[in-house]
């Protein structure tokens, strides 16, 4: 299958802080990678710097065979103007911790935004669309709700299905379930089983071991702004070859 | 929680009161019944003693109430007001922007403006445009003192001193706003100006309204500061009329007045708009 996320050799520090020191990873389409590690291990960095909200250091960064954030011209990287990189950053759906809904908009009005506004798509096609978004998530019957109605759980149902608005070729979730309440944990990641089971391409940054274990094509694991290993979930979460591994995972299992 | 939630709790099976359980007895608040008796007697006093003083002449204020004069004052007090804050907000966005960029100079400059137009008195400042033509006679080969009419002068002065505070005002609402939203707002490739009018300030008009509209009220009755350099708002007009007739008590009522009922009036319009800008949020009704 062809690489849907080409990163080589990633790169990233806040201030003295290095926080990426070296990534490579392909992830191919149709595929769940599923990242996990300990907290402050460049996870949701890496996460961030796919979609360009964080921008490298060094390395770079191809999504759909598309460079990310530059142009290339000769042996060097120019910035992309901000109208491109937005541009860019519509084929990629982005699912955050703490939802990030918009509080003055109703559920509909969420999902139908960036359609509309940035894709200049037809507003009663993207409102009929937008419902059978919300129907697929569960919240069929939510649309003129504000956000603040919701539980976490539909909160970030109706996130999903925002990002799914776009059509995205690729799905990022940073930590999807880590602000939720324990009992509503599930109903998210039915979603994503969901959305796994039809072939989107997602990567996944998690805490959830078992959910890694069912879903994921890949698993990866980080450590230090390093990957340290990756693979099938079996061979990774089974029989860890690094020591960095096997402690993380006595730890949380 | 509603009432009608709690009813469709199913009640518990109902355990016997032990007949001697004893009776909860609220605490008297006699302290609080003494100062409403108390603040209420000063009250009536206070109102007994204007309405039935013969010098504030009730009658010479209702001859001069709905005068052509006085009208034409108010009006000029209203438009000057909506000119001023229209202009401030605009240049006082404009200088929040500054102040919240990621340029140096453009948040320094911003900055500045806001330490130099707090610290002159709004007094001070009308009177040196007043009195511009003193630095520069003339501008582009006019006399300065053509080019500037004191109204002119009122809604420059004013304009620069509002937008001074303006600018407070709204890059505290913009800071209200969470950091995240922006982001929410980038990833979905929002555009700058989609992600400024849609997303950030309805937000930031949630935190903006109330102090605007106490700088509204502020400014209505500001405008009178602009009698001083003989511009013909509501006060001015009043004592354009007591200085002939010498009536100074009723028609300092007369404007006051004016000045309590448009108050009144924004206050009014303030609650709805506040009303608007509350959808999603927990006050919202």
């Amino acid at each position: 299958m062809s690489v849907m996320v080409d990163i080589r050799s990633v790169h990233k520090s806040f201030g003295s802080l290095d926080v990426l020191r070296g990534i490579d990873l392909q992830v191919r389409a149709g595929e769940v990678t599923v990242v996990l590690g300990p907290s402050g291990s460049g996870k949701s960095t890496l996460l961030r710097t796919i979609n360009h909200l964080e921008k490298v250091d060094r390395g770079e960064i191809s999504v759909d065979g598309v460079l990310m954030g530059y142009r290339r011209a000769g042996d060097k990287l120019y910035e992309l103007r901000e109208r491109e990189v937005l541009r860019q950053r519509t084929r990629i759906g982005f699912v955050f911790q703490n939802f990030h809904l918009f509080p003055h908009l109703t559920v509909l009005e969420n999902v139908v935004e960036a359609p509309v506004s940035a894709l200049k798509r037809p507003r009663k096609a993207v409102v009929e669309r937008a419902h059978r978004l919300l129907e697929r998530v569960g919240l069929g019957d939510k649309a003129d709700a504000y956000p603040r109605q919701l539980s976490g759980g539909q909160q970030q149902r109706v996130a999903i299905a925002r990002a799914l608005a776009l059509e995205p070729t690729l799905l990022l979730f940073d930590e999807p379930t880590s602000a939720l309440d324990p009992e509503l944990v599930g109903e998210v990641l039915d979603v994503i089983r969901d959305l796994a089971a039809q072939g989107t391409t997602m990567i996944v940054v998690t805490h959830e071991i078992a959910f890694a274990r069912e879903v994921a094509d890949t698993v990866v694991f980080m450590a230090d702004g390093r990957i340290v290993e990756q693979g099938p979930p079996d061979r990774v979460l089974g029989a860890p070859r690094e020591e960095r591994t096997r402690a993380f995972l006595a730890k949380v299992l | 929680m509603s009432s009608d939630t709690l009813a469709k709790v199913p009640t518990a099976p109902e355990i016997p009161e032990p007949a001697d359980a004893p009776r909860i007895v609220p605490q008297r608040r006699y302290g609080q019944w003494a100062a409403a008796v108390v603040v209420l007697a000063l009250l009536g006093f206070a109102v007994n003693s204007v309405l039935r003083n013969e010098a504030f002449h009730w009658d010479v204020v209702a001859d001069y109430v709905t005068s052509a004069s006085i009208l034409r004052g108010l009006w000029l007090t209203l438009w000057l007001t909506a000119v001023v804050m229209v202009l401030g907000f605009a240049l006082g966005t404009l200088l929040a922007a500054f102040r919240l960029s990621a340029n140096p100079v453009l948040r320094a400059v911003g900055w500045g403006y806001v330490w130099l137009f707090r610290s002159i008195p709004i007094l001070v400042q009308l009177l040196l445009w007043f009195n511009i033509g003193a630095l520069y006679p003339q501008v582009l080969g006019v006399k300065t003192v053509d080019l500037l009419s004191p109204v002119a002068v009122a809604i420059i002065g004013l304009t620069l001193h509002e937008a001074a505070y303006a600018a407070e005002v709204v890059r505290g609402g913009i800071l209200s706003v969470d950091r995240g939203q922006i982001e929410a707002a980038q990833a979905l490739g929002l555009s700058p100006g989609r992600r400024w009018w849609r997303i950030v300030l309805p937000q930031a008009m949630r935190a903006i309204v109330p102090p605007a509209g106490n700088m509204l009220i502020g400014t209505l009755k500001g405008t009178s500061i602009v009698s001083v350099i003989a511009v013909n708002d509501l006060l001015f007009s009043a004592q354009l009329i007591y200085h002939r007739t010498y009536q100074v008590i009723p028609l300092l009522m007369v404007a006051t007045l004016w000045y309590a009922v448009v108050t009144s009036l924004l206050g009014i319009g303030q609650h709805y708009v506040e009303r608007h800008y509350a959808r999603g949020t927990e006050n919202a009704r």
